[in-house]
């Protein structure tokens, strides 16, 4: 059964047009749900009308390999915890780039587009070299991301002098293989399509190991473009428009989100993709920070919380990896039932993954509209009586407002310092990612709860309770 | 190190120079500590709660005075006091020292270092051990009760089923932490709020603790660097004069700060400003042990005039609060000293070496000035531009961006002309596709709110695994072929990718919930 190349067509846009209802569902939390439905609905009739197509063969392959896949793709995504979804994004970008490169090294063998002559086979062979390039970069950027965010590749940033300067050139090295393989007769230019392939691979590890834990969100959410761009190019190379559609939509949408994270830590996109340096620090002397560090134990922390009427609770990585979202919100739970005022203030960077608190704290059960955004909050902090920052740092660091010096000069902070009273629970007195020192630490109104913020979280209810 | 904490043997003191929290403090500190028999009675800690809180009590003052290496006091001691200390006594307590030279000399010749708590410099370092800011506190709030309790009306608004009750109007001269304890006590109490004060720059503060922020219209700021109050020109007087007899007709309490350190309190509130309020009225003045800011204020006493104002010129102190938080303060201080382990008296500290005014038997008082108001020696502000300035720079920019917005669309047209030009028909209809539809992606993710970025990630995710497309277009039935193999790859990531991206996509959503 065989369907026309214009009924082929017609479902591709139906295809597209759900897809861009997925994506604008996803922009609210009442019909986020719907928009995967339209998504799910979207991917079906995508792939249906195009196995249905006059070109495709090869039918049992097709569907041994979507069975084969489908069964990894659920048990991934169900055994997968919270706290490791940005892991989990991360490898499956790659995948995406992975079939982009195999897509179109494919398509330079197909006999078909060698037929092609003059103009559109010199453009056919530019869309499958820079679909392969950037196909070549989701894949091993997204690696090196997924290890980074797992803890499996140090999450320093890894860099040198002569980076960018290399990677310019490697970029050079990739166009003048271009213009060879442009030339080359037949599927000669495998070679240099080859070593393309591997400069890319090379670039993609580089780019992402230069950049730090702390910008993860927003490499994470700019692979996701790219994999968009990648899926686009390949479109153009089949000429099929669904692909160019959807490749396009996921790739501005990514780098419009990137944009919007960077925006969050005011950082110019340039300066985190190419981790030219970090920041706005004007250079210049430091703030000598002025003060002393004091800390409490966890009954002095239960009695403060015990006295407050309303309290913001300031999440960060450190909940992330504690796995402390689920005492928390029991916490959350026993200081509301008291008749405290308790919210959650969350940072637009806060975590590895864009969104990544509210996703923990959703599923821990915390109602969303108890958890605020920084722009809502900041001016509710000088009513507030207790803040606990819990395992975030760079998020909360008055340095950003006060002192031009620091790395995160300009970068919106939540304004924890401005409460009665600062407790930051931390494992231990070192930097944030930026690696900037935060003064809010040596404040007079805030006081350090060192140990796990979960087994921290824990010993505090149990105080609670008395 | 010992720590010792005398009674207070004046009849009128009821604090107590710590408390069981602040001994459990000092003990984390280092010190041991030593109270004096029912030394906290008064402020009604037991001598039970102290030995609980691990404080080991001493029956006589002498037994303090003569073993601890810092004894830790409320009021100034008296000479009887002094003369039981030993040489090389560290002393912390109120002690005025510029009305009390005499009491100076006296704890000199006795080589003891005798820091005075009411002389800690006000910069934000001693905030922490401020204990006039701290007290200053208590007193502002206590204000407002003990002349709401002498009022005798609700000091809110109401409109009951018995009939409508007029909010009360609340005045207070003086703005400094007193001042803005009262206003916050008077505002969360319901009352209409108004404050007084000759620094220009607490207007901002009175306003945020809910007051409004009354001024007469002579260009004069009474900020010094030390943090109080300048006395005023004439004609400034004159009209503050003016400004409290219009106010005096119509509020109902007023609560008067204002205090000069060392010298008596200036004289605000005059006779025809008592005799202007209405029978029924309160004033409570906190400068009463100073002399007072109302003529006809009575120190401790509670006085109503012929024409039925009440003037309140003594305060309860609220002992037990007092206690701890000057205990605090006294904890901080011996905090920034070094605890019991780093002791040291650090005569090049700006804290210490102002408030010790005793040190090695020599008298160090006064200090050297010290700048610290929030806009005093502050920084040089920038000029603002002019509106005009602003104008012609807007104009510029404007004409700026035009011009780029031309040249940038000059350079995409002409791009497009050579696309157009040499590309074949049909990638020009690929390419319009994908131009359209990056703007649509853009478009679409504007509004996003931050909290579904990873589910928005996730979806895009499984929505880019359409790369799936280009595989399945790929396949043929002939496995031999090295495009079957890299199509079916493709397929198989690809496909992993989308059932993997939507079920956690799903998995998450379901999860947000109100």
């Amino acid at each position: 059964m065989f369907i026309a190349k214009e009924i082929q067509t017609a479902a591709y846009l139906f295809a597209s047009i759900l897809f861009i209802l997925s994506l604008g569902g996803l922009s609210s939390q009442e019909s986020a749900k719907r928009g995967v439905y339209y998504g799910i609905i979207g991917m079906i009739v995508a792939i249906i009308a195009t196995v249905l197509g006059q070109e495709v063969s090869g039918h049992i392959y097709i569907i041994a390999a979507i069975s084969v896949a489908s069964v990894i793709g659920l048990l991934l995504a169900r055994k997968v915890e919270m706290t490791s979804m940005p892991q989990l994004v991360a490898i499956l970008h790659s995948f995406v780039g992975l079939a982009a490169v195999l897509v179109g090294f494919g398509s330079y063998l197909d006999p078909e587009t060698q037929a092609l002559h003059g103009a559109a086979h010199m453009i056919h062979l530019v869309e499958v070299f820079i679909g392969i390039f950037i196909g070549a970069i989701t894949l091993t950027g997204s690696i090196i991301a997924w290890g980074k965010l797992d803890g499996k590749v140090p999450s320093k940033p890894w860099s040198f002098k002569g980076l960018q300067t290399m990677n310019l050139l490697l970029l050079s090295a990739c166009i003048i293989l271009g213009v060879f393989f442009c030339k080359a007769e037949g599927t000669g230019g495998m070679l240099y399509l080859g070593i393309m392939t591997a400069i890319a691979s090379f670039i993609g590890v580089v780019l992402v190991m230069a950049i730090g834990g702390g910008d993860m969100p927003v490499v994470v959410s700019m692979l996701n473009s790219y994999s968009g761009w990648a899926a686009s190019a390949a479109g153009f190379m089949l000429g099929n428009d669904l692909l160019i559609v959807t490749g396009a939509l996921v790739g501005s949408s990514g780098a419009i989100l990137s944009m919007h994270m960077c925006h969050a830590m005011n950082r110019s996109f340039f300066s985190v993709i190419f981790a030219s340096g970090s920041g706005n620090g004007s250079g210049g002397e430091k703030k000598a920070i002025e003060g002393e560090v004091t800390s409490l134990n966890h009954e002095e922390v239960s009695v403060l919380l015990k006295e407050a009427r309303s309290v913001v609770i300031v999440p960060g990585y450190g909940m992330a990896v504690a796995k402390a979202q689920y005492p928390i919100y029991d916490m959350v739970q026993t200081l509301r039932k008291a008749g405290k005022n308790v919210r959650f203030a969350i940072h637009p960077v806060a975590g590895r993954l864009p969104g990544h608190m509210n996703v923990l704290l959703a599923e821990a059960n915390v109602p969303y509209d108890i958890v605020m955004e920084m722009d809502e909050i900041n001016d509710d902090m000088p009513n507030t009586d207790v803040v606990m920052v819990i395992g975030a740092n760079d998020v909360v660091n008055p340095s950003a407002q006060d002192d031009p010096a620091s790395s995160i000069y300009g970068m919106p902070v939540i304004e924890a310092w401005k409460a009665e009273k600062v407790i930051i629970m931390k494992r231990s007195m070192s930097a944030g990612y930026s690696g900037e020192d935060n003064p809010l630490f040596y404040k007079p109104n805030s006081e350090m709860l060192y140990g796990d913020a979960k087994a921290s979280v824990e010993k505090i209810m149990s105080f609670l309770k008395v | 190190m010992k720590v010792g904490i005398p009674s207070e043997i004046s009849p009128n003191e009821l604090r107590v120079a710590a408390t069981p929290k602040t001994v459990k403090r000092l003990q984390k500190q280092g010190f041991e500590v030593y109270i004096q028999h029912n030394a906290g009675v008064k402020a009604n800690f037991s001598d039970k709660d102290f030995e609980e809180a691990g404080a080991k009590i001493v029956s006589t003052p002498a037994e303090i005075y003569g073993q601890s290496d810092i004894v830790l006091k409320v009021k100034e001691p008296s000479m009887e006091e002094v003369n039981l200390m030993k040489e090389g006594l560290v002393m912390l307590s109120y002690l005025w020292p510029a009305q009390n030279q005499e009491l100076l000399q006296k704890l000199a010749d006795k080589k003891v270092n005798a820091i005075a708590m009411d002389a800690i410099p006000r910069i934000s370092r001693a905030q922490k051990m401020d204990v006039l800011s701290s007290m200053a506190n208590i007193a502002g709030y206590r204000a407002v009760i003990e002349g709401s309790y002498h009022f005798g009306r609700f000091l809110n608004g109401q409109i009951t089923a018995a009939g409508k009750v007029e909010p009360a109007k609340v005045l207070v001269i003086g703005a400094g932490v007193a001042g803005l304890a009262a206003l916050g006590a008077a505002n969360s109490l319901g009352a209409i709020v108004r404050a007084f004060d000759t620094r220009k720059e607490v207007a901002e503060q009175i306003q945020s603790m809910g007051g409004e922020f009354l001024t007469v219209e002579i260009e004069e700021d009474g900020a010094t660097s030390s943090g109080y109050s300048k006395e005023m020109s004439k004609e400034f007087i004159e009209a503050e004069m003016k400004l409290f007899f219009e106010q005096a007709k119509e509020v109902d309490i007023v609560i008067t700060t204002a205090q000069i350190p060392g010298r008596p309190a200036p004289k605000l509130w005059l006779d025809y400003h008592v005799a202007a309020m209405k029978p029924g009225s309160v004033i409570v003045d906190l400068a009463a042990s100073s002399g007072g800011n109302c003529v006809e204020t009575r120190n401790g006493e509670v006085y109503t005039t012929p024409n039925g104002v009440t003037i309140v010129g003594k305060l309860n102190q609220l002992p037990s609060q007092a206690s701890q938080l000057y205990g605090n303060n006294l904890c901080h201080l011996l905090d920034d000293m070094g605890k019991a382990e780093k002791w040291k008296i650090d005569m090049e500290d700006a804290v210490v070496s102002r408030a010790m005014v005793t040190h090695n038997g020599k008298i160090n008082w006064p200090p050297a000035p010290l700048p610290v108001s929030p806009t005093a020696g502050g920084a040089v502000k920038a000029v603002p531009p002019t509106a005009e300035e602003v104008k012609i720079s807007d104009a510029e920019k404007a004409k700026k961006e035009t011009t780029s917005m031309f040249i940038r669309l000059a350079v995409v047209g002409a791009l497009l002309f050579f696309v157009g030009k040499f590309a074949p028909a049909e990638f020009i209809q690929h390419f319009t596709v994908f131009v359209l539809a990056v703007f649509v992606g853009w478009q679409l993710i504007a509004n996003v709110a931050h909290s579904l970025h990873t589910p928005l990630m996730a979806v895009t995710n499984a929505i880019s695994g359409i790369i799936v497309v280009g595989g399945l277009l790929q396949t043929t039935d002939d496995l031999s072929n090295p495009m079957t193999i890299l199509a079916f790859i493709a397929i198989l990531v690809a496909s992993i990718n989308i059932v993997g991206g939507f079920v956690v996509t799903h998995r998450m959503l379901k999860m947000f919930k109100k």
